[in-house]
């Protein structure tokens, strides 16, 4: 298994808490967490990626537990790209070269030769090229994502974590980055976990989906299992219609507006 | 090289710059050097006053200089990188208010005549160090430092250490007054020829290890979480800086008294000049602070001659208005 949770539990003191999470990724998978706001999507990102030490349980990356593991032998494997990072008015292609810095030797000062080959390829891949002397503070929600997953495939990882990559994109860059995200996990093989909140876009694009609510997993499963109007109404609290995409097969949510519910006297 | 000079070429003109301020520094004051004298003393072989006044007086001035400019640059940098906060300095974590406490306590207790001259770095040192635990103490739980309430703990220390020093000062005799305000103002007139070697040790020792933690200190720009995720240890990553902060605040004020502004103006000049990577940054902090204080020492030595300014005054006035004039460039 790539990623493996058994029995994980926890979160942050006096507040929000996972219980009970036993999730494995296989490799090569690509998987979408789903849930509503305050589900614990997000916590389980960061006990997943040693950011949040859970209270019972255990988390293994590649076979090996990550709480056992130093910070730079798990940065090897793993990269995650938070839903909120911090940046700095460093230029995009420096941001992309510190997904090296776990490559580093001990001493290792500066970038090799084969680290800038590396940042240039991440680059080309997610098309960060043309803005790559640009300011990260500087370019547009778009770009930035594009760069943000640029400096995480700079890491070389196997096991990718994306914390809501597509928020704040409009359609066309959602797409795009989706598009990239599917064609990194079935060429490069790379084993994908994203957290999503576009129910749509995570049946499309996820082989395997992961309901969460109130910190536990309600189901899990294709998205055709995962995606039944009754489960999802009762998780979201709101009325759901469940159709087909007529071109992918794929099962599509749409929302129920307030006067629809009126009329039809429709409720969750 | 991305932004800002070719570090290279940055470094170079540092050292440069560094070189004329110091032998400037050796060659004005009360009694004009030439530039030729200065040379000779150097090798030994300059005539006898000469030979004096650049070896004994202004030689160990400059190299305190060096030592305290670029230790508070550095202090300065390594806090400003590790709380992610460009107005972080090394005061702000009450350190130096701890020192300045221990030196009052030193004063009025007339520990001098115990310990003889020592005893001035040495109650500086051991107040500054005891702030820097009890900063740390509180503001660190299980192991772990909460940034923003070690910040919150120094500015608070450092406001309790500021009333007691005040206390002392309304409580002292008269003859000890003179000694603390001294001490509060700073001077680069080191109380011992071994106490320059020191400073000089430390503060080289210290930028040589901090630059092992350069490459973390990029990575904690993307913030803790993402510092984590890029393999850096975090949590020892910030006890490691503290402590560097910590030394070589400690070491500074306890050696030269309290002076201002370097640490916080400093490192925004040095991103100014070479861009925000700290493997460059980090030693060009050192070299800005270096020449900002031996500047600033020139200036009050002879600014109005022959009475000479407290340093801290000048590195407050001076360093005040550029960072205001910096503040509204940026």
């Amino acid at each position: 298994m790539m990623l493996e949770l058994q029995h994980v539990s926890g979160g942050y003191p006096g507040g929000f808490s996972l219980a009970g999470i036993d999730l494995a990724v296989a490799k090569g998978e690509l998987v979408g967490i789903v849930g509503p706001n305050g589900s614990g999507k997000t916590t389980l990102v960061r006990m997943a990626s040693r950011a949040l030490r859970p209270k019972t349980g255990s988390v293994h990356v590649d076979g090996q537990d990550i709480w056992r593991q130093k910070p730079a032998a798990l940065a090897l494997t793993l990269a995650v790209v938070n839903q909120t990072p911090d940046l700095t008015p460093m230029s995009v292609e420096d941001y992309v070269l510190l997904g090296r810095i776990p490559h580093y030797g001990r001493y290792q000062f500066l970038e090799t030769t084969a680290d800038r080959a590396v940042a240039r390829w991440a680059m080309q891949l997610t098309e960060c090229q043309a803005y790559r002397k640009q300011a990260m503070t500087e370019i547009s929600g778009g770009e930035r994502q594009l760069a943000l997953m640029a400096r995480a495939l700079a890491q070389e990882p196997k096991l990718l974590l994306l914390d809501e990559p597509t928020s704040f994109l409009d359609i066309a860059h959602q797409v795009r980055l989706l598009d990239l995200i599917r064609r990194l996990n079935r060429e490069l093989g790379l084993t994908v976990v994203m957290v999503m909140h576009d129910l749509n876009a995570a049946s499309e694009y996820c082989g395997r989906l992961v309901l969460m609510h109130q910190g536990r997993i309600r189901r899990m499963g294709t998205p055709e299992e995962v995606m039944d109007y009754r489960v999802l109404e009762e998780v979201y609290e709101t009325v759901l219609v469940v159709g087909r995409n007529e071109f992918t097969g794929k099962p599509i949510v749409f929302p129920v507006s307030e006067d629809l519910r009126k009329q039809s006297g429709a409720q969750v | 090289m991305k932004s800002g000079m070719r570090w290279s070429n940055a470094l170079f003109l540092q050292l440069g710059v560094l070189a004329g301020v110091a032998m400037l520094a050796i060659c004005v004051g009360a009694t004009h050097v030439p530039v030729r004298v200065v040379g000779a003393a150097l090798i030994g072989k300059a005539a006898g006053a000469a030979q004096t006044i650049v070896m004994d007086i202004r030689l160990p001035r400059v190299l305190l200089g060096i030592a305290i400019g670029g230790g508070l640059g550095l202090a300065g940098v390594l806090l400003q990188g590790m709380f992610r906060n460009p107005l972080v300095e090394p005061y702000t974590l009450g350190i130096s208010g701890g020192a300045a406490l221990g030196l009052c306590v030193c004063v009025t207790l007339k520990l001098a005549n115990l310990l003889g001259a020592v005893a001035f770095p040495l109650c500086g040192f051991i107040g500054a160090t005891g702030t820097a635990v009890l900063v740390y103490g509180v503001g660190a739980r299980r192991g772990i430092m909460q940034i923003r309430d070690v910040v919150l703990v120094g500015v608070m220390v450092s406001f309790v250490c500021s009333s007691l020093v005040m206390l002392i000062m309304a409580l002292a005799r008269a003859e000890d007054l003179y000694g603390i305000v001294f001490w509060t103002m700073g001077s680069l007139d080191a109380p011992m020829p071994g106490l320059t070697a020191i400073a000089l040790a430390v503060a080289l020792g210290v930028l040589a290890v901090a630059y092992l933690l350069a490459v973390r200190l990029n990575a904690l720009a993307l913030g803790e979480d993402g510092a984590l995720h890029l393999g850096v240890d975090v949590e020892r990553t910030k006890r490691m800086l503290f402590v560097m902060a910590a030394l070589l605040t400690g070491v500074c004020v306890s050696v030269a008294g309290i002076i201002g502004f370097v640490g916080l103006v400093v490192p925004h000049v040095a991103r100014m000049l070479v861009g925000r990577d700290h493997r460059i940054l980090l030693v060009s902090s050192f070299l800005c602070g270096s020449i900002f204080l031996i500047g600033c020492d020139i200036l009050a030595r002879t600014l109005v001659a022959p009475i000479e300014l407290p340093i801290g005054v000048v590195t407050g006035i001076a360093g005040g208005a550029l960072f205001v004039y910096l503040l509204r460039r940026t």
